[in-house]
């Protein structure tokens, strides 16, 4: 089944120099081990392709439900030096949440994982 | 020794509310009240206004807020701890001084001075004894931006806070004390602390993230189930009420609004974050991964478990440079083909730029309310049937003449560039001299902090 993060996660991002950081945080604790298994640094990694000038870092903090990505080369210098309107990486955090992971259809239907887009 | 020491966070950074302090100290118990005043840009603008008047060069905010809480200070005892200092502490604690000198108690307001953090006139000596201040990032030594430096300045942790508050202080003004000491220090003094006790020094630290950003933890900016929270107008600031073994519960005072729950609390912990496992301060070294946090009751969030490790024998530098000049411009293009019509006004205006022979570092567009925040993510949909976009172009370069071109080929884009276009009313675009962040690391042993009580 394929899932939106912003149906399973909440975030909040901000930045140090010319890196986002996007905080993930498992809507239910229950979700959290699907957090884990699917939203793996490659993939976001691939999510961001484009956007993002560097490397993607992942980090657990399971005693938060939650992970901790670190978007390299995200903010086109970073702090005065970037042109961009979100140039301190605020709402790297919604555009995290737009990504789409596919869970197997059992495992989401006994975690009861909405499926589909945000309307 | 108290059982129970409330920390209240007044302000988030300079230009955040100016009616939360008072709120804080007049809207139920509190002990101390933390003002958090500096960015990393914000230390080289105050720096520029020390250049041209040095009786400035701290956050004049300050001094209002000073102002609305001055009774509470002097009349019921509580403890106010900034950073408003800036790169000048004395004078900001001269300009609380003479606003106390009219108030009936002003006798009972006792300042302690911290400085010892600015390092401007120290880069020469530092560099020539072996300190290469290089940027944290790539590497570079500080020689290569030598001339361009603006501020510099150690982030300093608790002890002179502490040692402030045990000479009798009411009022602590540091410089650039880290946000996170502010609210760890009084916890030290109170709970008498000692400087390796890490595990608690490391919960003093997180009591301090979690409220350094004012209401960002107590409902303001907070995505989970943001419809339900209550009365942002009226948003209580948070509450560190902090025990002597290290738990705290974060709160907020009865009868405001917002919301302090798990998931509030949980969004400002992973806010600015990099490696949870160790969150490096002068003071400890925090584990993030050991926090545990569970709902005590409406608006409140109990957090404990925390544990730290031994800082480091380094401080964070933090240095301002001139890095050249920046210009944003702004159109709005209507409907019908708005889109079309702002891609085509873009491409105009970069033809024109090129025919000039203006040097950028570089060029950027964005289409604000399509593509501005989340770039390519949002698809390739042709955006036609929009009601408007917002055309913002932003150019950087070493050369102000060539910024200054830039900002008087937008306008004239109304007249004689595609149709439907207007959002011109804010006048020309404002040329900026681009102050950038160089982070850098130098031994603790070199930075003294000093204390002045006055």
């Amino acid at each position: 089944m394929r899932a939106q993060l912003v149906n399973i996660a909440h975030a909040r991002s901000g930045d140090k120099g010319d890196t986002a950081n996007v905080g993930l945080i498992a809507l239910k604790p229950e979700w959290f081990p699907v957090l884990t298994r699917y939203v793996t640094q490659e993939a976001v990694a691939e999510h961001f392709r484009g956007v993002i000038d560097g490397p993607v870092e992942r980090f657990e903090l399971p005693n938060l439900n939650a992970l901790n990505f670190l978007l390299h080369g995200a903010l086109d210098g970073g702090g005065t030096l970037s042109l961009k309107t979100d140039a301190q990486g605020k709402v790297f955090s919604t555009a995290l949440l737009r990504m789409f992971i596919e869970i197997p259809d059992g495992e989401a239907a006994g975690l009861k994982i909405p499926h589909g887009a945000v309307e | 020794m108290k059982e129970v020491v409330r920390v209240a966070s007044g302000q988030g950074f300079w230009g955040d509310s100016l009616d939360a302090p008072r709120q804080q100290v007049e809207g139920g118990p509190v002990d101390y009240l933390m003002l958090d005043y500096l960015a990393e840009v914000t230390m080289s603008i105050l720096q520029k206004q020390k250049e041209r008047d040095p009786n400035m060069g701290y956050a004049r905010d300050f001094i209002g807020a000073m102002e609305s809480v001055l009774p509470a200070v002097t009349e019921r005892g509580v403890r106010v701890i900034a950073n408003a200092g800036g790169v000048n502490p004395p004078a900001c604690a001269a300009a609380v001084r003479a606003l106390a000198a009219s108030s009936t108690r002003s006798e009972t307001l006792r300042i302690a001075v911290v400085t010892g953090d600015d390092l401007l006139g120290r880069i020469d000596e530092l560099i020539d004894s072996g300190h290469p201040l290089a940027n944290m990032d790539t590497g570079e030594p500080l020689s290569t931006i030598r001339d361009r430096v603006l501020s510099a300045n150690a982030y300093i942790g608790s002890t002179p806070i502490v040692e402030g508050l045990e000479r009798g202080a009411n009022v602590v003004i540091t410089g650039r004390s880290t946000d996170t000491a502010l609210t760890m220090a009084p916890l030290r003094y109170e709970f008498g602390w000692g400087p390796t006790e890490w595990n608690k020094l490391a919960a003093g630290i997180i009591a301090g993230h979690i409220i350094e950003c004012g209401a960002q933890c107590s409902g303001g900016n907070c995505l989970y189930d943001w419809r339900s929270i209550p009365d942002l107008a009226n948003v209580g600031y948070p509450i560190a009420e902090a025990k002597p073994d290290g738990s705290f519960v974060i709160t907020k005072h009865a009868g405001t609004g917002g919301r302090v729950s798990v998931q509030s609390v949980s969004e400002q912990l992973v806010y600015e974050m990099g490696d949870p496992h160790e969150y490096i301060t002068p003071d400890v070294v925090a584990d993030f991964t050991t926090i545990r946090l569970e709902q005590d009751g409406p608006d409140r969030v109990r957090v404990s478990g925390i544990e730290g490790r031994p800082a480091t024998d380094k401080l964070k530098v933090s240095i301002a440079y001139r890095a050249g000049f920046k210009a944003v411009g702004t159109l709005v293009y209507a409907w019908p083909e708005a889109m079309d019509k702002a891609r085509a006004a873009d491409a105009i205006l970069r033809e024109r730029l090129d025919r000039l022979g203006l040097k950028f570092d570089q060029v950027l567009t964005e289409y604000v309310g399509v593509s501005a925040t989340h770039g390519k993510l949002v698809g390739d949909g042709d955006h036609q049937e929009i009601p408007e976009v917002q055309l913002r172009v932003g150019v950087r370069g070493e050369n102000r003449r060539d910024i200054e071109r830039f900002t008087r080929e937008i306008a004239p884009l109304v007249l004689n560039g595609p149709p439907s276009v207007t959002g011109f009313a804010g006048g020309r675009p404002k040329v900026e001299e681009i102050v950038a962040y160089w982070p850098a690391l130098i031994d603790k042993r070199v930075v003294q902090t000093r204390v002045d009580i006055v």
